[in-house]
């Protein structure tokens, strides 16, 4: 396969042809926020709306899970565009969610932590309305609890389960506002055809799903 | 093409229409009266079904012999149930608002007898000495119909109709056409789509055409979900073989076997009057297998969409014909490269197809005559709100929204004034009156701040409060996001918060500048057009209404005396009528009293802010108001 050399805030890398833009920096040591990203799915769902970078000639920021490596590309990945855009879809997200870190299993390891660390954040965002749901947390399963008021909805776990496992327990229902995931009309995890493998809880990037302690 | 078998297809093609011709002729001529009844659901809405029944009854029990023929919608929305008599000797006559009792005297009077009640006439359809004509009305100076010509003219459900009235022989046409000549007169007459964007359509056929993959599909986006707007509707119901046609002649140009046309289930008559013309079109070899005798093969299926607004976007169409939840992904890659299964996927709004015939016709030079430098053809717009002729009409591109609202939609009822006009359902903006002599086009208007869109067209007078405006289409975006990316799932929803915190007196002047700036971000990082387009109801209100918001919040007014919570119902005690009760009475909650002068009084504690009582105030007396803010109302003695 041709390899592809770019650079990436001022550093040269190359990566294979076709590559996307965030796999490319990541591989060579320069962090873009991410959270819905895969990088054995065929397509990013570009969901998240953190990867925003700036590619030199373009006169938007692009997602940087969409974008593909080009020869001679010059990416910014701290242009004050790019920026603005990622840290807007963090506070969006951090607004949505309980931020319950000192409470919290996943307090140290939880990936919004560290991205609103990079993109200089507060946890608890001033901007917007905090604006919750308030829904059950589901502790049937014997490995682990879900609680959903702390999911961003990046479907890593229903990729997992569904895509990799083959298995589907997981999935996205309702739109807008509501929509969430949850299991077949919302039964809890232990009815469901769940094998408690754990998969989507090491698949999480938040607390939303956290082993129950041994 | 072989030379063969275009022989078998003009051969075959002549027959069929000549047979349709003598059936139109001996319809239109054949010495019997012919009543026309428009039963779209404009029509049926207004009682249209009754009417049907109504004139069915007469005639039989007059023992009169003349066919009833149930047709689309003219555009005269407002008039409806239209019902339009041809009967030989007189011009054909259109008669608006008709219920059973008109109905039945129009048999009994015009057709048994020889009167042809003017008191109800709407307009003839020919020029004559009787009564005036449509070509007299002053919006017909305006008005250009190209796709809406056949609408309300010929029956929907007789494919005999539409090939007598020139339909199929644009197809008969193209086929003698080599494909890339038909794209090349597309991409001549600088058609752009018509379904939001006007991405050039010549050019989108030539991407999939020269793209690579088999089968290459073929889409017809019938999936019109914009509040106030409803041009696809009324061409499906009304002409659904023209867009049939656009497909099959589209399908030829780009080399696919094979259509879908994705309506929505709510158009259920929609759905059924497309079902019964592919059904005729392919009985007459105009659809399916060696169509009229060629090499060529085209079948289309009837899609029906599942009640989201956002799979009128073209990956989420593309998702749920899939079977799979409609959805957006990232684009590129684009349909016309990579759609439906993976494949070279074109995509065009039932009205762009609806051009074709007519450019395959008349020829690219044609369509290039009507229209603007850059948007050529005419624009359907389906004038809806504080307008007096609500309905559908067809102008050149560059008619100015001046014209199109107080000349063909007659201004504003009422003697109300205008306020702004929303364009382009929740994804285009609200223009105010300094905008109104703007030439519309795709290019002037999304320069203005707002968007063609599909053509909705939403008249707002003083009465329409711009900020619950645009918390009316915001809410109905983000209610119709699918929620999959955080800029349109959270973010529209951060908007709704505040606006509805404005509407109800709580809002703060600081919370202005985060909806902008929010606004944006919106814009540059939604995933799909749904949330890219979303905020622009808010924005444009803003940039032109930005006082009315700033009365919300600083004064706690309503300038349009909308919003419930900024507004109370007052009895101004020097007009109330002593010896009337009417809102005494209708008060649903018993918050009116009279006091020992018999003078009304509301107790704006046990007000619900209904507005009975304004209603009910006969006009004589007219004693009750509204006022804003609620403070204004003076303390009871």
């Amino acid at each position: 396969m041709k390899t592809i050399s770019l650079t990436i805030d001022g550093k040269k890398v190359t990566a294979s042809e076709g590559e996307k833009v965030l796999w490319a920096a990541l591989d060579n040591g320069i962090y873009i926020p991410n959270l819905c990203a895969l990088r054995d799915a065929s397509e990013s769902p570009a969901a998240c709306c953190l990867c925003f970078v700036e590619v030199e000639g373009k006169s938007q920021p692009v997602t940087a899970c969409t974008e593909r490596v080009e020869q001679g590309m010059v990416v910014n990945t701290r242009s004050p565009g790019a920026l603005r855009l990622a840290r807007t879809a963090l506070e969006l997200l951090l607004a949505s969610n309980v931020v319950d870190c000192a409470h919290c299993p996943a307090n140290g390891s939880c990936e919004l932590q560290k991205i609103a660390h990079h993109l200089g954040v507060k946890l608890k965002t001033r901007r917007f309305r905090k604006l919750l749901r308030e829904l059950p947390v589901d502790s049937s399963s014997p490995v682990f609890i879900y609680d959903p008021n702390k999911c961003v909805l990046c479907g890593r776990c229903v990729w997992v389960c569904r895509e990799r496992l083959g298995i589907g327990v997981l999935g996205f229902a309702h739109r807008g506002f509501e929509r969430l995931v949850t299991t077949f009309a919302d039964e809890p995890i232990a009815e469901s055809r769940c094998r408690e493998c754990g998969e989507c809880v090491v698949a999480c990037p938040t607390g939303a799903l956290t082993f129950k302690e041994q | 093409m072989k030379a063969a078998g275009l022989q078998s297809v003009v051969s075959t093609f002549r027959e069929i229409k000549s047979r349709a011709e003598s059936q139109w002729w001996e319809l239109r001529d054949g010495g019997k009266p012919v009543v026309l009844v428009g039963t779209a659901t404009c029509g049926r809405a207004a009682g249209a079904l009754e009417v049907v029944q109504a004139i069915r009854d007469e005639l039989k029990k007059q023992k009169l012999d003349c066919p009833v023929i149930e047709v689309g919608c003219m555009g005269h929305c407002y008039a409806e149930p239209i019902v339009t008599i041809i009967k030989p000797g007189y011009p054909p006559i259109c008669y608006g608002h008709v219920n059973p009792v008109i109905a039945e005297r129009l048999i009994r009077e015009f057709i048994l007898g020889d009167d042809p009640c003017l008191e109800f006439v709407l307009g003839a359809l020919e020029e004559n000495d009787l009564v005036p004509s449509f070509s007299d009305f002053p919006r017909a100076k305006f008005e250009k119909k190209v796709i809406l010509k056949n609408c309300g003219y010929i029956d929907p459900q007789q494919i005999e109709h539409y090939i007598a009235n020139g339909g199929y022989s644009a197809l008969v046409k193209a086929l003698q056409m080599p494909p890339e000549k038909i794209i090349d007169e597309v991409k001549r007459s600088g058609l752009r789509g018509r379904g939001g964007a006007g991405f050039p359509a010549g050019e989108k056929w030539e991407i999939c055409r020269n793209a690579s993959g088999k089968p290459k599909y073929l889409i017809c986006n019938g999936d019109e979900g914009d509040p106030g707007a409803f041009m696809d509707r009324a061409i499906l119901e009304s002409d659904p073989h023209s867009v049939l046609e656009g497909m099959l002649i589209a399908g030829y140009a780009i080399g696919a076997p094979f259509g879908y046309l994705y309506v929505r289930a709510e158009y259920p008559l929609a759905v059924r009057r497309a079902q019964l013309a592919l059904r005729q079109a392919r009985k007459l070899n105009l659809l399916g297998r060696n169509i009229l005798g060629s090499d060529f093969s085209f079948d289309i299926k009837l899609f029906q969409g599942s009640g989201a607004f956002v799979c009128g976007e073209e990956t989420a169409l593309i998702a749920s014909l899939e079977g799979k939840p409609g959805i957006p992904h990232y684009r590129p890659p684009y349909p016309a490269t990579n759609g439906l299964y993976g494949k070279p996927t074109l995509i065009n709004n039932v009205k762009t197809l609806s051009f074709i015939r007519h450019i395959i016709q008349n020829g690219a030079e044609w369509f290039v005559s009507i229209g603007t430098e850059r948007s050529k053809g005419t624009a359907v717009f389906a004038l809806a709100g504080k307008v007096v002729n609500t309905g559908l009409t067809e102008v050149p591109m560059g008619t100015t929204l001046r014209q199109v609202i107080f000349d063909v939609g007659s201004g504003i009822p009422g003697g109300k004034r205008f306020k702004a006009v929303q364009i382009g359902g929740p994804s285009g903006g609200c223009l105010p009156e300094s905008a109104l002599d703007l030439p519309i086009d795709f290019d002037s208007l999304a320069d203005a701040g707002a968007m063609m869109g599909s053509g909705g067209m939403i008249v707002l007078d003083e009465d329409d409060c711009m900020v619950e405006i645009a918390r009316y289409f915001l809410d109905f975006t983000q209610r119709e996001s699918c929620g999959k990316c955080t800029f349109c799932r959270l973010g529209t929803k951060q908007m709704l918060e505040v606006l509805d915190e404005i509407t109800k007196g709580k809002g703060k002047i600081k919370d202005l500048d985060m909806l902008v700036e929010l606004a944006e971000d919106i814009k540059a990082g939604s995933l799909c057009g749904l949330g890219k387009t979303a905020p622009n109801p808010v924005l444009s209100t803003l940039r032109f209404f930005r006082d009315e918001y700033e009365a919300h919040i600083k004064e706690g007014r309503c300038p349009a005396l909308m919003c419930r919570e900024l507004i109370a119902y007052y009895i101004i005690p020097e007009k109330c009528e002593r010896s009337c009760d009417a809102c005494v009475g209708t008060c649903t909650v018993e918050a009116i009293s009279a006091n020992k002068k018999r003078v009304k009084v509301i107790d704006q504690e046990k007000c619900v802010k209904c507005g009975t009582c304004l209603t009910s105030c006969p006009p004589q007396y007219n004693a009750v108001v509204k006022l804003s803010p609620p403070s204004q109302v003076p303390a009871s003695k």
